[in-house]
């Protein structure tokens, strides 16, 4: 398998052996995890819509490790990567999957409808670009109370050609909210590309005519995600208003379980896979810097596979939601938890 | 150790499909996201990719084959060093259930049929308000309360007041609420008093405003949302429905949504059809969301600072032509009235008329002439259309033995649509006539005077329909 670790814009020499290993650990985890929705998906476990994330872990990975507590993220309806790069149980988000009780939405939201409120995760929305506004929302809620949280908004090339993304932009702007706008760009809307969407040259600058920076980056590197996290964090924390990522990385499966894949080639999904791929990136860096060896590599493996395997049997095993289930969380009886008024 | 490859589901619907053609042969090395077949679904011919690593050991269904049903053993999957021939013995032995790789034992169909299906049969809604329940009748505030009088406008201004006075977290965002003082001058001395971090001035961006001030309201935040009108609320629907309404369902109860969206609802004048819409029944239809519609002041202060404490999204629809009218309000420190408590505005034991918002002049109006032809009408007023008093309207019905309804919006799927279904299923027995829907015509609103006067309820109408259900 031939790799081009030079594509890489990192340096790898002020990466620390921790970090490397945490970012192999986290970016295998989302794969294997996704690889075991798939299966469970082909045989019936899972139901509806479940769009994988496969091929873009390296995103997630490096803008988690520029958030602190507090911080705030909400995505799209590809968002298993994104719980569990915030530390969301994957027993509980596996059997979100297979609509089981033990699931974080009790089995009533399904892959695209998922929500932590201890890990500051907002969904988990199936309408594109809907968590474009509400993600500026949730910086609204920060600047307003006075800390210094930020929110990563995420969402897809596909999304951003939907209008109140650009509502939103004008609005964060105006108002100097604490927002991340990261546009993960997988290049293909479904089944349209961005080329055959849009003239623009990019979609960050797009953010040019309302006044917000913001600049491309390559996906596929984990270390270079986390380098322009940390500059897009910075700048929201110290108040400057928002700033827009435009992410450059790739899906390997289909849009969803049930996508052909007639729009692209698959010598092009291929060539991605063989000479881009952000875990085999790390890996070879681990081994290179002879920060691990190719056992401490297997054992890391194995032990992902135990987790993964676990949250599978997990979500089997958990019963469905108890009918009684379906009125109920309808209407709030009280104050949401972790609502502002208690912190005020 | 082998493992079976079985027949993917490869869509929602999908329960067999064709085993078009495999890319893989016997003995051919696999690795994971491998493409090892094409199968076709009543959708499209798929690719399916391998999730496992081992050799391709045995080909159980030749490629052509129609009707492989879903989780069908299609191959097996040996590691190196196996051989094809152990695969009987191995893939039987494989469902022991003591197998020691769980991997392995999603592989199996027997490992699919586990899920514990409860019984079927769907239980009833907990209901609040069966047609048994008694109506509360207690009055909405103290007899020898004070009252003054002040206008709708004054009433919605002072309850926004009071709230964001009680609690920080209540702000108010909209266009032209701050520094143009409100568009029909209801956040006056707002901005004044509060500043501009809670009395926030938007572009003109619906469905962006909307979005944040969910958003907020998801974080904790307690948002006034004003819409200049509910007319442009349209192009925020998606965010006041997918995200305000079900986020609180969707997130098994983690995600609560205390925000009310609020302006004026329903024909202005003379504003022509783009601007003169009734959006009640819309909006009732959604679970996740309370529908409030005040007519006097005195309801549309208590019920808007009802509406800010609540923990849900609220709808809280007023209406321009109220806005200057006079009522008597409660002259309290702090009053509010409940959500599903209707208002008898007028009783009378021949026909019992159900209206809201601005509905009520016209019920209350024929009412009056009704008295003086000797019909003596019980006029309710819903004022929340989600929950809605049932036990009022029927106990009323009980009483009367007739219904008539009243509202501004469109006849289909209208509330008096809904209201009448309901009367027939709890009440059937003391009708003494079916009850009558008056509602807006079911045409655009027309721009020229006289037909706008025809397009909306009108007064004669309501008269005859009662004469109509009293046999008069």
């Amino acid at each position: 398998m031939v790799r081009k670790p030079a594509a890489s814009k990192s340096a790898p020499s002020n990466t620390s052996k921790d970090e490397l290993l945490k970012y192999y650990r986290d970016m295998l985890l989302i794969r294997r995890f996704e690889e075991k929705a798939g299966q469970l998906y082909g045989m019936g476990q899972i139901g509806g819509f479940c769009h994988l994330y496969i091929g873009q872990e390296a995103v997630v990975t490096g803008l988690e490790a520029c958030a602190k507590e507090g911080d705030k993220r909400i995505t799209s309806y590809r968002d298993h990567g994104h719980m569990l790069a915030c530390g969301m149980d994957p027993r509980g988000v596996m059997a979100e999957l297979t609509g089981r009780e033990g699931g974080y939405s009790k089995g009533k939201g399904g892959s695209m409808h998922m929500f932590s409120r201890e890990k500051h995760f907002y969904g988990g929305h199936g309408i594109v670009a809907a968590q474009v506004p509400l993600g500026a929302g949730l910086a609204f809620a920060d600047k307003y109370l006075g800390n210094d949280n930020v929110t990563f908004t995420y969402f897809g090339d596909g999304a951003a050609n939907q209008g109140q993304v650009y509502e939103t932009y004008n609005m964060a702007e105006l108002w100097d909210l604490p927002v991340v706008f990261v546009i993960e760009n997988n290049q293909y809307a479904m089944g349209t590309s961005v080329k055959r969407s849009t003239k623009s040259n990019s979609l960050f600058g797009r953010g040019e005519a309302f006044g917000i920076p913001g600049e491309q980056v390559d996906g596929m590197d984990v270390l270079a995600v986390k380098a322009a996290g940390e500059k897009a964090v910075a700048h929201c924390r110290a108040g400057k208003g928002p700033y827009i990522l435009e992410i450059m990385t790739y899906r390997y499966r289909g849009h969803s379980m049930s996508d052909p894949a007639k729009y692209r080639t698959r010598e092009e999904v291929q060539k991605m896979r063989d000479e881009r791929d952000a875990i085999e990136h790390v890996r070879e860096l681990l081994l290179q810097g002879k920060h691990a060896t190719e056992d401490e590599l297997k054992s890391v493996d194995k032990e992902i596979k135990e987790i993964v395997n676990d949250a599978a049997e997990f979500a089997k095993d958990s019963p469905e939601p108890a009918l009684e289930e379906l009125w109920t969380d309808i209407y709030a009886e009280d104050l949401p938890q972790g609502s502002a008024q208690e912190h005020a | 150790m082998a493992t079976e490859i079985l027949m993917p589901a490869l869509s929602p619907t999908m329960e067999e499909g064709t085993l078009a053609k495999w890319l893989k042969k016997e003995g051919d090395e696999v690795k994971a996201g491998d493409i090892i077949a094409e199968i076709e679904t009543d959708k499209a011919t798929m690719e399916f990719e391998a999730v496992d690593e081992g050799i391709l050991g045995k080909i159980l269904v030749t490629e052509g084959t129609e009707g492989v049903k879903v989780n069908a053993p299609i191959a097996v999957l040996i590691e190196e060093g196996e051989s094809a021939d152990d695969i009987q013995a191995s893939a039987s032995a494989g469902s022991d259930e003591a197998d020691s790789d769980a991997d392995d034992k999603g592989g199996h169909p027997e490992d699919t049929g586990q899920t514990t299906t409860r019984a079927e049969s769907t239980p009833a809604a907990p209901k609040s308000e069966p047609a048994a329940a008694k109506a509360d009748r207690s009055p909405d505030w103290p007899e020898d309360t004070k009252m003054k009088t002040m206008t709708m406008r004054e009433a919605l201004r002072e309850a926004m007041e009071e709230e964001m006075d009680r609690d920080e977290t209540v702000f108010l965002m909209g266009e032209e609420v701050g520094e143009y003082q409100g568009a029909y001058k209801i956040s006056q001395g707002l901005l004044d008093k509060f500043g501009p971090r809670r009395v926030v001035d938007t572009p003109i961006s619906e469905m962006g405003f909307t979005g944040i001030g969910t958003g907020a309201a998801l974080a904790g935040l307690r948002p006034i949302v004003e819409f200049m009108t509910f007319n442009f609320a349209m192009q925020a629907l998606d965010q006041i429905i997918n995200s305000a309404a079900k986020t609180l369902y969707m997130s098994g109860g983690q995600m609560g949504c205390p925000i009310v969206f609020r302006g004026p609802n329903g024909a202005a004048a003379r504003v022509a059809a783009q601007h003169s819409q009734d959006y009640t029944a819309w909006y009732a239809a959604i679970p996740g969301l309370k529908v409030v519609m005040p007519f006097t002041a005195a309801d549309a202060k208590g019920l808007l600072k009802s509406a800010i404490r609540d923990p849900n999204p609220v709808i809280f629809l007023e209406n321009e032509i109220l806005y200057g009218r006079s009522f008597e309000v409660p002259d309290m420190d702090d009053f509010t009235i409940p959500f599903g408590k209707a208002r008898v505005a007028r009783s009378g034991s021949d026909v019992t008329i159900v209206s809201f918002g601005i509905g009520m002049t016209h019920a209350l109006d024929a009412a009056e002439k009704l008295a003086e032809e000797g019909i003596e009408a019980e006029v309710i007023d819903l004022r929340t259309l989600r929950p809605i008093d049932y036990a009022t309207v029927i106990e009323s019905v009980q009483k009367t033995n007739r219904c008539v309804t009243v509202e501004e919006g469109f006849p289909v799927g209208s509330i008096g649509n809904h209201l009448s279904a309901y009367i027939m299923e709890n009440a059937f027995d003391w009708l003494d006539a079916p009850v009558i829907n008056c509602t807006g015509k079911d045409v655009p609103m027309p721009y020229a005077a006289n037909l706008e006067k025809h397009a909306l309820i009108t007064v004669p109408e309501i008269v005859e329909a009662v004469k109509k259900v009293t046999y008069k």
